[in-house]
């Protein structure tokens, strides 16, 4: 076999800025808070920094919702950079931490830090969640890939999934207690998590009572939205020596997407992306799902973690409802404990970074009050929905 | 056409969508297809995705099809398309695969399933014509549409999440 190269890479920082409900504050402001921290956390200085990435980079999206720029990060710090690279074309948002483990397995940088920050409470202001295209006033049209949803009022990506959420019950029956068994395992998760934006106790029936967002998802099977940074630092596995904490290793990735890069046009109208990442990141290690011990399986909705969990081989296709089923199996002292922190449904959508920050707390012990007991040693990151789709195995070295 | 005539943000037409957005003033969708293999290309590319030929034109399609999903949608994005309203998505009955996001229109939100046959409608807004769904007529007689026996399981899920 061929050098499994992500391999040479490992986590040694991570760092998060405060996060909350309307924070106030600039994106590049919490970024700032999130990097510092992570470069502390690792033991570094910034001169140490010679990489950085990012998702999805500047001037893309809603409102809000590119939070900082790769280029006024590396200002702000003054950073020296032998390879950066930020953008949203990748393999959902952990491409950009996949970017990094390769620049430093080629050489090309041995401390890069990632990071992704998102200010789309702030940017919501009073009001509602916006629609994508900012309610068409003042004369927008709908352009690319938009053009063919936007028109029909699906206008977020709420609509998009909700359809493959609902042929997904109707092939399989899965129900939207299913879905619940994930909100209310997150919220459970949360109230053990301080820096959790919901940590009220949800039960099924709060749950079943919300108000309907897009059959057959309701309100709590939308993440929330939040300001906040999370910083990653990825550095070369043999130059981790100085670096303060126990180094992550990053064991595969997983980044393939073989059928078409579209949230209505994928040829199985039961599934993602997902399932192409998955099984590249499966066929590029030894180990197995059944090696698993935590899974920060990607939350933006209910329904995605659902979709992870057939894709990455937890369960088979279609069986992942039972598979939560009453909740159980997926809880902190379960089988197979997910969004051990809140995940995006309550601790808020730090989109993608943040499962992977927890990962790595998690792996290190440092879980506090909601510690997957044991000893974990294996842990999976995914992040994406519809045709964004990535995914890391970690483990403790 | 009923009256539902709601706010919608339009397209930006240029050369590559102006048929796709257009056609329904003719009565018929126009898709583009590639002359020399027959493959239908939604959305529209300059390239046949199944034999790479470049002789592509647009053609009218039967506008029959499939739902193959839906979502009722309950959550106001946008000032003007008030909800609640049903996004389906709908495999047209030329070719495997080729799928449209519309909404289904002529049907209370409760009888929507998966597996309606559904035919095409339109509604013209500034020279775009929208291609909507209906379900056929026979829509609701027994046997009708795909997989006749499995639409249960799609009525069971529209009850789960109807208002």
């Amino acid at each position: 076999m061929t050098e499994i190269l992500e391999r040479r890479a490992s986590i040694t920082g991570i760092g998060q800025s405060a996060v909350g409900r309307r924070l106030g504050r600039a994106g590049l402001d919490l970024t700032l808070d999130a990097c510092l921290a992570a470069i502390a956390d690792a033991g570094l200085t910034r001169h140490d920094i010679d990489g950085l990435a990012t998702y999805p980079g500047a001037g893309i999206g809603t409102a809000g919702f590119a939070g900082a720029g790769l280029t006024e990060v590396q200002d702000a710090l003054r950073l020296d950079l032998d390879w950066f690279a930020g953008g949203h074309e990748a393999p959902g948002q952990l491409g950009s931490v996949v970017s990094a483990c390769l620049a430093v397995a080629c050489g090309l940088a041995t401390h890069v830090l990632c990071f992704r920050t998102v200010c789309e409470s702030s940017a919501q202001g009073g009001g509602g969640r916006a629609g994508i295209g900012g309610g068409g006033r003042g004369g927008f049209k709908a352009r690319d890939a938009l053009q063919w949803t936007l028109p029909f009022g699906a206008a977020s990506a709420a609509n998009w999934l909700a359809l493959t959420a609902q042929a997904h019950f109707h092939a399989y029956g899965t129900r939207r207690e299913h879905l619940g068994a994930i909100a209310i395992n997150a919220r459970r998760n949360a109230a053990r998590n301080p820096a959790a934006v919901y940590r009220d106790p949800l039960t099924m029936e709060d749950y079943l009572a919300a108000r309907l967002i897009s059959t057959p998802f309701g309100l709590y099977d939308c993440d929330v939205p939040v300001d906040g940074s999370t910083a990653i630092i990825v550095s070369r596995a043999s130059a981790c020596a100085t670096v303060a904490k126990r180094p992550i290793r990053v064991e595969a990735v997983g980044t393939a997407i073989h059928g078409r890069p579209s949230w209505d046009q994928w040829h199985d109208v039961t599934s993602m992306a997902a399932v192409d990442a998955a099984a590249m990141m499966w066929d590029r290690t030894d180990l197995t799902p059944a090696d698993v011990d935590v899974a920060e399986l990607y939350d933006g909705f209910s329904f995605l973690t659902l979709a992870w969990l057939e894709a990455l081989g937890f369960c088979g296709r279609g069986e992942s409802g039972e598979l939560v089923g009453d909740g159980r199996a997926i809880a902190l002292d379960g089988n197979l404990p997910l969004a051990t922190g809140g995940g995006q449904l309550s601790a808020g959508r730090l989109h993608g970074y943040g499962h992977l920050h927890e990962a790595v707390l998690q792996l290190r012990g440092e879980g506090g009050d909601r510690q997957v007991p044991g000893g974990p040693e294996v842990a999976v990151v995914s992040a994406g929905g519809g045709p964004l789709a990535g995914c890391m195995l970690l483990t403790r070295s | 056409m009923e009256a539902w005539h709601p706010f919608r943000i339009l397209p930006a037409l240029d050369d590559s969508n102006r048929v796709f957005w257009t056609s329904g003033e003719s009565g018929a969708l126009a898709i583009v297809r590639c002359r020399a293999c027959g493959f239908w290309i939604h959305p529209p590319s300059p390239i046949c995705p199944s034999c790479l030929g470049r002789d592509l034109t647009p053609q009218p399609v039967s506008g029959r099809g499939t739902l193959v999903s839906f979502t009722v949608n309950h959550q106001p994005w946008i000032p003007g398309f008030d909800p609640p309203y049903v996004i389906a998505l709908v495999e047209l009955d030329e070719q495997p695969g080729l799928r449209i996001t519309s909404n289904l229109v002529g049907c209370a939100i409760e009888k929507v399933e998966i597996g309606l046959p559904v035919e095409i409608l339109f509604d013209e807004y500034d020279g775009v014509w929208i291609p909507l769904f209906q379900p056929t007529a026979d829509a609701f007689e027994p046997g009708a549409g795909e997989g006749g026996g499995a639409v249960g399981a799609a009525a069971d899920a529209s009850e789960e999440g109807a208002p």
